[in-house]
């Protein structure tokens, strides 16, 4: 367009008037930001303070009261009698096992995780990015149920595995395996070792993703200053790369570990007889019919992710954001 | 004497990209050496293969008499000041500047003690404790040279170290880094797209194109006596004249160049000279530059604050020096 086409153009309103009540109202919305800020925050605010902080102080509350040994009612009276049942033995063990076993199957998922997210994030382009994200999420795509059943045929003394090791000689390892105590067992799916690899597989998307994301974020130029400075790559990523991706460790640590902390079905379905703290609420409040009971044994999770991330933030873990 | 770095016919080939190619360069130990170029020509490709973040896929490089060819970075006693500076974010400035002696096992007094020596160094003293993420960019830029620094190395690189400050503070760092560099007696490697940083910090620079050197010279060199049309261009800008033009004044039909400072512009009537045009007038505080055109030929002359100039569009006449006539190297 010529200068003389662009002044031959009508002149625009420097100051155009707004168009209806549509106008009017974006208009307003300018002028008082907060006011579109509240009509947005109002309705997850009272889904979150209402159904969801809230139910969750009934739960508390429900804690607090005990349960009247012959009748089975509820006595809604303040007593802290229910927690004192949490630590006789049995509850203690339940507690201690699902502790530990959260704990490991954290550990081992940031150990797998961490090789993965970092090729994804440091090397991973294009198409290759596509397919790991595919892969990480496909396994989320499909039932929870069934792919614990597909883990129990893997794992079961007829199972793929069992098959597996016995065409590459390696069954005595199983078998050496399996006579331990505590993690043995008759075959892999009646152990808590199965329990363990189970949780592992199901969790480990909850890893890799905030573990990438953070990889992600650290600028490739650090790498190479540290390189630089003198760090063999090792310390490289003890110093750099380990301390930069541990918020999202942590981040992934919280999905790992409190998941494990609530989950009843894949020790029901993999695993012994003996319970978790999922499967305690679930009986407790079922057969048992001892709500409050089941109410303090939900909140041993809550109170451990408390101290959890209170330590974490102790160590530095969130210094790098 | 021994190069601080030698090329020998050095290339680095990313597929079809010749980002370096065929390139012979020796670099003398306490030398300010520049690297010049617009981006995209190789220059940081070269710091990056002294660094050891790239290997060459053909010819040698060594350092100090050493072959560094499969060397890794961290075995080469060279440090790099990035252009974005790599300061680690979770670190305070102290451990940033004492990361290198960290790393090899220096004790935390003595890496600490040495680290605030060399904020000292760059005028940071008492930053130490500081996030990377509280301090300026000019801040940044000293935390990123005191931690080179730190280390002693025999060559320290700086890639475009100046290249986000804002001019003034530049210009202060132009200086300290010139007064740094002959204090502590390092070869400094300098790459930058800006022929005036160049040119004014330098002891010899070389001009890089498309992945070869142009020229390498002193900053006198390669302002007074370009060898190519392209150094000529894009170092200061100069008139590139062509062949015939330049027969007429020298006798001799080759590419020639003219400093914008050496065209003196009278009015029409004013006597003998190349006839012309004063296309318009750009007025830069000190100096004025004025677009001309002799003829279809784009000339530039840059004429001191406070000429009388004619007006846009009237007819000129430029004179100037035969001797300030460059004839290029290049063929016509």
């Amino acid at each position: 367009m010529t200068i003389a086409a662009l002044n031959a153009n009508p002149a625009p309103a420097i100051l155009p008037g707004s168009g209806g009540l549509r106008g009017a109202l974006s208009d307003l919305f300018w002028r008082r930001p907060q006011l579109l800020l509240l009509l947005m925050l109002l309705p997850p605010v009272l889904w979150l303070g209402i159904v969801y902080i809230g139910s969750l102080f009934a739960l508390l509350a429900q804690s607090f009261f005990s349960i009247d040994e012959f009748s089975g009612l509820i006595n809604r009276q303040f007593t802290l009698k229910t927690y004192g049942d949490l630590l006789q033995a049995a509850n203690l063990d339940i507690i201690l096992r699902t502790v530990t076993m959260a704990a490991l199957v954290t550990l081992a998922s940031a150990i797998v995780a961490f090789p993965i997210a970092y090729y994804a994030a440091r090397y991973a382009r294009g198409r290759w990015k596509a397919l790991f994200y595919l892969g990480v999420m496909l396994p989320l795509w499909s039932s929870y149920l069934v792919k614990i059943y597909a883990w129990k045929l893997i794992l079961a003394k007829e199972g793929i595995l069992t098959w597996l090791l016995a065409k590459l000689h390696l069954l005595w390892l199983l078998d050496s395996w399996l006579s331990l105590p505590v993690v043995g067992g008759n075959s892999l799916s009646v152990s808590f070792t199965g329990t363990f690899i189970v949780f592992v597989y199901v969790w480990l998307p909850f890893m890799i993703l905030p573990v990438q994301a953070a990889l992600e974020r650290v600028p490739g130029n650090l790498v190479e200053a540290s390189s630089d400075l003198g760090a063999s790559p090792g310390q490289t990523f003890r110093n750099v790369l380990f301390p930069l991706a541990l918020p999202g460790i942590v981040a992934g640590s919280i999905f790992t570990f409190s998941l494990t902390l609530g989950d009843y079905i894949i020790p029901q379905i993999i695993g012994t007889s003996r319970l978790f703290i999922g499967q305690a609420v679930y009986s407790q409040q079922g057969t048992a019919g001892n709500i409050p009971l089941a109410a303090a044994f939900t909140v041993v999770p809550i109170v451990i992710m408390g101290f959890y991330l209170w330590g974490a933030k102790r160590m530095g873990a969130f210094d790098a954001l | 004497m021994t190069p601080a770095v030698s090329f020998q016919k050095v290339s680095r080939h990313f597929g079809s990209v010749h980002a370096v190619d065929a390139v012979d360069l020796d670099i003398a130990p306490g030398e300010f050496f520049a690297m010049l170029g617009p981006s995209g020509s190789g220059k940081t490709t070269c710091l990056r293969l002294i660094a050891g973040f790239e290997q060459p896929t053909a010819g040698s490089i060594s350092i100090f008499g050493e072959r560094a060819e499969g060397v890794p970075p961290y075995r080469r006693n060279v440090n790099t000041v990035f252009q974005d500076y790599a300061l680690f974010p979770h670190l305070n400035v102290l451990d940033n500047v004492a990361y290198g002696l960290m790393v090899k096992r220096v004790g935390k007094a003595e890496r600490h003690k040495a680290a605030e020596e060399a904020l000292s160094l760059v005028r940071l003293p008492g930053y130490g404790a500081r996030r990377p993420g509280q301090l300026s960019g000019g801040q940044r830029q000293r935390v990123a040279l005191a931690r080179a620094l730190v280390n002693q190395p025999k060559v320290l690189l700086l890639d475009e170290p100046l290249g986000a400050l804002d001019l003034k503070l530049r210009e202060n760092m132009q200086e300290e880094l010139k007064s740094l560099q002959k204090a502590l007696g390092i070869t400094f490697v300098f790459v930058t797209h800006d022929q005036g940083e160049a040119l004014s910090m330098a002891d010899r620079v070389a001009v890089f194109n498309d992945g070869r050197i142009m020229q390498i010279g002193t900053p006198e060199d390669i302002y007074q006596r370009p060898s190519t049309r392209f150094v000529a261009d894009f170092v200061g800008s100069s008139n590139v004249l062509p062949p015939d033009f330049v027969q007429r004044y020298s006798g001799q039909h080759r590419w020639g160049s003219l400093r914008p400072e050496s065209i003196r512009v009278g009015r029409a009537a004013s006597g003998e000279g190349v006839a012309a045009r004063l296309v318009s007038t750009n007025y830069l505080g000190a100096t004025t530059r004025l677009a001309l055109d002799a003829d279809g030929l784009k000339l530039h002359a840059v004429v001191p604050a406070g000429t009388v100039l004619p007006r846009e569009g009237e007819a000129v006449v430029l004179t100037f020096n035969r001797e300030h006539l460059h004839l290029m190297d290049e063929p016509a």
